[in-house]
């Protein structure tokens, strides 16, 4: 058992087997059916690794399937720092 | 590609997929085309909330018709999708609110409604996390049927449901044109080829503008982003939802811990934008900040936008047009499309198979913006 997403406890066999039951073909796809990248790290750790998984099953390049849509923050951050009339 | 349908739904967001299902459980031979995916326009970006406090009978019926769906969905469709019935609390902040929440009250108590006006400690005892002082709430309705309910989960389990029917989903497939012969809808062409049928459905949430103007057809709606933002998990600590019109914040903990919320953007704009801001964020944090002041030390792990379906009075617009044979409209949900859509779904079902309605849809057709309309006045976000 391959462990991709650390923080969802998603395995490549997960992946796979998404990729083939909804022949999917983006990782926006894999992310609403499986929770992928939408843990602490927000996708740092698996969605390189989840990208490779899906270009060998589609036999798309990485060019084609990485660009993703970005959600801010870059990292996380509490609610008081960001909060318009504090700080 | 198949080159015939009974219909063709164009958009896999939660309206179409859940139309997808009711036809095909009636024995019609389905396609659904969208631009991207499944799920992938606002039902993927929505704030997942099931309400029924409506300030129009119009909304009111066909979420508490939805809900009743819902509460047996996961049965019906063999699947999973995560309902939970924690109830919406709206803060109620003056006078004027609260005369407004009593007659709101008095007609969804009449539809059936569990609905009840609660003071501040019972706020407190609801959603221990809140301080009516920094919510400026003098109190609040509530209703215990109310709750939430998975997007994406709910989407895609309408679509393997409808598939498992027979129906077709072509994903990255886009609508380009309509053969119309004799003001009646002949074929669909799309960008992987040309599907002969009868009957059309707009389904295409914020672009169901651009597909109606495809036929000819004006319709009023526009599209408007809205931002949404998602905190680190943490233990279950609340179960309803919390919403105020007045400050427009919805914000609610989701099945895996986190808090996930929203509240109108400084930067709102009527447009096709997808780009989140900071703004939001600060007067989100804020604003989260003053209603649960523990809150404040938790992450906010990411923040995304999507857009509002807006018609003139925040209804939707359903049924067929009357200038062009076989077009369906089912958009224009305003915020709201994702609660609805179990009941919306039945009901257009039963009118393209000609089927008696459960409920009358006529004064949601496209007609009525011809004359004086009334406005749905309970909207968040």
């Amino acid at each position: 058992m391959k462990i991709v997403c650390r923080c969802e406890d998603i395995t490549e066999e997960d992946i796979v087997g998404a990729i083939r039951k909804y022949n999917c073909q983006t990782l926006d796809e894999l992310k609403q059916i499986l929770r992928l990248g939408m843990g602490p790290c927000q996708g740092r750790t698996c969605l390189p690794i989840a990208a490779r998984i899906l270009a060998r099953e589609t036999g798309k390049s990485i060019e084609e399937i990485m660009p993703q849509t970005a959600r801010p923050p870059v990292v996380p951050v509490a609610i008081y720092m960001v909060s318009e009339n504090e700080g | 590609m198949k080159d015939k349908a009974d219909v063709v739904i164009i958009g896999a967001g939660i309206n179409g997929c859940a139309l997808a299902y009711e036809l095909s459980k009636r024995g019609k031979d389905v396609v659904v085309i969208d631009k991207k995916h499944i799920a992938a326009g606002a039902t993927g970006r929505c704030g997942a909330g099931v309400r029924q406090q409506w300030s129009t009978r119009e909304n009111a019926l066909l979420a508490k018709k939805s809900v009743e769906i819902f509460e047996r969905l996961n049965d019906e469709l063999d699947a999973d999708i995560d309902f939970r019935q924690g109830g919406y609390l709206i803060a109620i902040h003056n006078e004027e609110d609260m005369m407004q929440a009593k007659k709101n009250v008095e007609m969804q108590r009449s539809i059936g409604l569990p609905v009840r006006i609660i003071d501040r400690d019972e706020i407190k005892e609801i959603v221990p996390i809140l301080d009516p002082d920094g919510m400026e709430a003098i109190g609040a309705t509530f209703c215990p049927t109310d709750g939430h309910a998975d997007p994406f989960k709910t989407a895609y389990a309408y679509a393997n449901a409808a598939m498992k029917l027979g129906a077709t989903f072509y994903r990255f497939t886009e609508a380009k044109k309509f053969k119309i012969e004799d003001g009646k809808i002949k074929s669909v062409i799309t960008s992987k080829g040309e599907i002969k049928t009868g009957v059309v459905v707009n389904a295409a949430g914020a672009w169901s503008s651009k597909i109606a103007k495809m036929a000819g057809l004006e319709i009023p709606n526009k599209p408007v982003r809205k931002e949404a933002m998602v905190t680190e998990p943490i233990k279950r600590i609340f179960d309803a939802m919390v919403i105020s019109f007045r400050h427009g914040i919805y914000f609610s903990q989701m099945s895996h811990g986190q808090i996930l919320g929203g509240i109108p953007s400084p930067e709102e704009k009527i447009g096709y934008y997808t780009e989140p801001t900071f703004s939001f964020l600060q007067r989100m944090a804020y604003m989260l900040g003053r209603y649960a002041p523990a809150l404040k030390q938790i992450n906010i792990m990411r923040q995304w936008t999507g857009f509002y379906d807006v018609t003139p009075d925040a209804l939707p617009i359903l049924g067929f047009d009357a200038r062009l044979k076989g077009f369906v409209h089912c958009h224009g949900f305003s915020g709201h499309g994702f609660m609805i859509a179990p009941m919306v779904a039945r009901l257009l079902a039963q009118l393209i198979t000609g089927e008696k309605l459960d409920l009358p849809i006529d004064r949601l057709s496209v007609d009525r913006f011809k004359g004086k309309v009334v406005k749905e006045k309970s909207v968040v976000g």
